[in-house]
């Protein structure tokens, strides 16, 4: 449940930051800290909520912005980066990438908040 | 806290953050890149995009209305001029900002802000050129004229207010990918990008540089085979047999040019880095009622430059309760600069006029440049010190001495190889002050020949070919531009510097500029020919193309009962008038005897060619490798006299030295001891190119559209590959009227029928958005292919509900 609740508020606040002008581009690492501070879990999980929340909400709206684009976009930055020409590859890389530096960042506010006994 | 874990994993992530948010050589930074919300994926507009919108501006004065049709073309409406040319603007800058941001920068001389070291020497040209100074000259002679500054301001305020409404996240594609921000637009800016087109079109232009090392080996006679002034088979732009009014002003030749300019050998080692495309040049030609199905003028343009994605061209209607004008536009400059109105109709190709001239000039001391020896004593020089910023290292400093005749473009400094003590300066109609934006105004509101006469009186630079047309069944064509007077053979060499008797002695009368109107035989043509035969009372030198000239003039006099659908046909033609003229020479003199099996299969194919460079000829694939390698065996031995090698005689002059003297002098390859014939070098060339051929058809490239592979690429060129597209399959080439060559040819072609109402049709290969993530990106593209054109939709102020309206934008004065 936990894990879950992570998830899901690290996607969200990520959004928002999203949507804030004065965020700089890495402003959801900031959120997704303050969500593994909030919502404590282990290291481990932390990272993965991250992650996943990150993973998600990102290869989730390229997917969407993709599809209505009907991949004009999409090929032509896959050719430049190179993947091939391939968007679903375009589209996980673009998930992966935020997912780590989530995952990171949620680890960092695991270890924030971990005292020994909750070890 | 579990202070060390902590320490390392936000070590980790902020090491993360940076190594994203930092570009690695071209990588761009990744992090903001593929960020959802900030990066690339912003960019891709959605299929069902909409463009309307509600928009308020301090700088407006009334209400405007942007009406886009289904192709986006905008068709504004507003309440004055200098509304209109705000909106026009901020239409540029929204759907073409990159691309003007690039341009203005790179005719600045400050490519290397974006691009980095590799772009230094390019800088370097670009201001030793002054093209900062010329466009420096026109905005003063705009600011003199308080009517024309409002609307180049109007202009500049547009586009700037797009650029203050872009978010980090709404940045045009190649911003993100670069790394950069736009920056703000100036008046200047607008002067630079006119600077750029009268650079491509009147800078390539001459050759004085390579003409002179010709010189230094070739007695004038064998100058005159290789560089002759008015072709054989020329088809002038004025009408042969017109007659000329005497001149108005009669150059003088100094005393001393034999001794100090034809008989001084001393040859130049310096060499233009980025020299125009000699192919920069277009077609243009009108037919009057009198030849036409509904009897009234048919006008036609296309001109031909190199093709980008997004196109240079940007089309537009734009209206206000005194004018309505449709065409296309220039990304960074007001006006419409090829089009119609209710009125009229007018386009241009390329004068092709040599308008540019170099000096020798002698420095007191070659490292300071500070003085330099004029009319008998040390003249100070204007020293201008150029600062080009570098992306990823340290800034270039840069002299540059101005002279009286110009900047010194070429001295020690530049070009790093000069051993020799040659500083030369140039003299460019470019630099002098002239407003030729408002020719472009006055033609968008011209409503007969005479306003036609009026505006493009002032046009100075580069010198076009104004073809027109009007409702009242006028058609006219004026050769307009500043030309110098010069005598015979002036400026055609490095002339010397020491004193002005070599300057120019003044410009051709703008009355005596070469002009036809209604002439008997109810057409006019351009195609960057010379523009008048011999009689023609000066000397005019220039870099002129000839072929297309003779193939359109050979089609328009035999056509009658003439439709605008002859006309786009016209405009797609693939003759290939050079090869026909050929032909017969190439297969007199080729041995058939010493051809291998697949060699004589070659002959079979060209013998049964039907001349036609459409896309699937290979007739046309083997005459074209057969003439190049036979242009090479015929001069390569002999332009390889001189470092750097004499310039390359035109296909012209060596088809009419084939027709004229099979023994000339020059067919003998000068490096071997036996004396070869026309029939030894033809024979030779053949095989050479069967070689070439035979690679060719081994790769599945003997078709001439696979052999050329015909190619629009992103402006960043190289840099996006992804971003191009190749492969296109259309025929032609340079010296055919659909002039496409690899990566150049006809940027928007444009058939207009002086009908009620106007009929009209265009296309260019590209599309209105500058966005590759849009669909708009490159729609027209197999249209234009296709030889189909877009029917252009003169939208009426009884229009504005009509259902080829799709989107619209709506512009007022904030409070």
């Amino acid at each position: 449940m936990k894990f879950l609740v992570a998830t899901i508020l690290t996607a969200m606040l990520a959004f928002i930051a999203g949507l804030l002008s004065f965020s700089p581009w890495w402003g959801f690492a900031v959120t997704s800290l303050l969500v593994a501070i909030l919502v404590h879990q282990k290291a481990g999980k932390a990272f993965l909520a991250g992650f996943l929340g990150l993973l998600l909400l990102w290869a989730g709206l390229v997917w969407w912005i993709d599809m209505k684009n009907n991949g004009v976009m999409s090929v032509k930055i896959a050719n430049v980066l190179p993947l091939g020409g391939n968007s679903i590859y375009l589209i996980l890389v673009t998930g992966i990438v935020g997912g780590l530096v989530a995952g990171m960042a949620a680890m960092s506010g695991s270890f924030l908040r971990s005292t020994k006994s909750s070890r | 806290m579990r202070v060390a874990p902590f320490i390392i994993s936000t070590v980790i992530t902020s090491a993360l953050i940076y190594g994203l948010n930092k570009q690695w050589g071209s990588i761009p930074p990744m992090g903001k890149f593929l960020h959802p919300q900030y990066g690339f994926w912003q960019n891709a507009e959605p299929a069902s995009q909409s463009f309307d919108a509600d928009l308020s501006f301090a700088e407006l004065k009334g209400k405007a209305e942007v009406y886009f049709d289904d192709r986006l073309v905008p068709h504004v409406f507003a309440e004055n001029d200098e509304d209109l040319y705000f909106i026009q603007g901020y239409l540029h800058a929204k759907f073409r900002l990159f691309q003007m941001d690039l341009q203005t920068k790179a005719a600045e001389g400050r490519a290397s802000e974006i691009a980095g070291a590799k772009a230094i020497n390019y800088d370097k040209e670009q201001r030793r050129l002054g093209m900062k100074f010329a466009a420096e000259n026109a905005m003063k002679e705009i600011d003199k004229d308080p009517a024309s500054k409002l609307l180049f301001d109007a202009y500049t305020k547009g586009v700037n207010a797009y650029i203050g409404s872009l978010k980090e996240s709404s940045l045009p594609l190649e911003y993100k990918l670069l790394n950069f921000k736009p920056e703000k637009w100036t008046n200047l800016r607008t002067a630079l990008l006119l600077k750029m087109m009268a650079k491509m079109l009147s800078s390539g232009t001459e050759n004085d540089l390579a003409y002179t090392n010709a010189k230094s080996v070739f007695i004038p006679d064998q100058l005159k085979t290789l560089y002759p002034q008015v072709p054989d088979s020329l088809m002038p732009i004025v009408p042969k047999g017109t007659a000329f009014e005497k001149p108005g002003i009669v150059p003088v030749k100094p005393v001393v040019a034999d001794s100090f300019y034809f008989d001084n050998n001393e040859t130049v080692s310096a060499k233009e880095i980025s020299k125009p495309d000699i192919n920069n040049g277009s077609n243009n030609w009108v037919v009057a009622g009198s030849k036409t199905q509904s009897g009234v003028p048919i006008l036609s343009n296309d001109p031909h430059l190199e093709l980008s994605l997004p196109s240079i061209w940007y089309e537009m209607q734009l209206q206000t309760p005194t004018s309505n004008t449709y065409g296309v536009t220039l990304p960074g400059s007001p006006f419409i600069i090829i089009g119609f109105n209710d009125s009229i109709a007018w386009g241009v190709t390329n004068a092709q006029r040599d308008v540019k001239d170099y000096y020798n000039i002698k420095f007191k001391d070659d490292k300071t440049k500070a003085e330099y020896w004029f009319n008998g004593e040390w003249k100070k020089s204007e020293l201008r010190i150029e600062t080009i910023k570098v992306k990823g290292s340290k800034d270039v400093l840069d002299t540059v001495a101005y002279t009286v005749f110009g900047p010194v473009m070429f001295d020690k400094s530049f070009q790093d190889h000069i051993s020799s003590n040659r500083n030369l300066a140039v003299r460019w109609t470019a630099h002098d002050p002239s407003n030729e934006g408002m020719t472009f105004y006055k033609l968008n509101r011209a409503k007969n020949y005479d306003d036609y006469e009026e505006a493009i009186k002032t046009f100075e630079c580069p010198g076009q070919n104004f073809v027109f047309a009007s409702k009242t069944g006028d058609i006219a064509i004026w050769q307009q531009g500043k030309f110098p007077a010069r005598w015979d053979r002036q400026g055609l060499y490095v002339m010397p510097g020491e004193d002005s008797s070599f300057m120019w002695q003044g410009s051709i009368p703008q009355a005596e500029n070469p002009h036809s109107k209604n002439p008997a035989r109810g057409y006019l043509q351009s195609a960057n020919q010379r523009p008048v035969d011999s009689t023609y009372p000066y000397f005019i030198p220039g870099s002129y193309i000839t072929a297309r000239g003779v193939t359109i003039d050979h089609y328009l006099s035999s056509m009658d009962g003439i439709t605008p659908n002859d006309m786009m046909k016209l405009q797609n033609n693939y003759f290939n008038s050079l090869a026909e003229d050929v032909k017969s020479t190439l297969l007199q003199f080729i041995i058939e005897e010493d051809l291998t099996a697949t060699e004589k299969k070659y002959l079979d194919t060209f013998k049964s060619w039907d001349l036609m460079a459409s896309p699937d000829s290979k007739g046309q694939t083997i005459y074209q490798c057969w003439f190049d390698s036979l242009e090479a065996g015929i001069w390569m031995d002999d332009l390889s006299r001189t470092t750097p090698m004499a310039p390359w005689p035109t296909e012209q002059t060596t088809m009419e030295l084939l027709k004229r003297d099979t023994a000339s002098y020059f067919i003998d390859n000068i490096t071997t001891p036996q004396k070869e014939t026309l029939y030894d070098i033809v024979t030779a060339a053949f095989k050479k190119a069967s070689a070439e051929l035979t690679k060719a058809e081994a790769a599945g490239k003997l078709e001439w559209t696979k052999f050329k592979n015909p190619t629009i690429y992103h402006l960043l060129k190289d840099a996006l590959p992804a971003f191009a597209r190749k492969g296109l399959n259309v025929g032609g080439n340079g010296n055919i009227i659909n002039a496409v060559t690899h990566s150049h040819g006809p940027s928007w072609r444009m058939v207009v029928q002086m009908s009620t109402p106007t009929e009209a049709y265009g296309v260019y290969p590209g599309g209105q958005s500058g966005n590759p993530g849009s669909k708009f990106y490159d729609d027209y593209i197999d249209n234009w292919v296709a030889g189909k054109y877009n029917k252009l939709w003169f939208m009426r102020e009884g229009d504005r509900m009509d259902k080829n309206i799709k989107w619209t934008m709506k512009f007022k004065k904030s409070e």
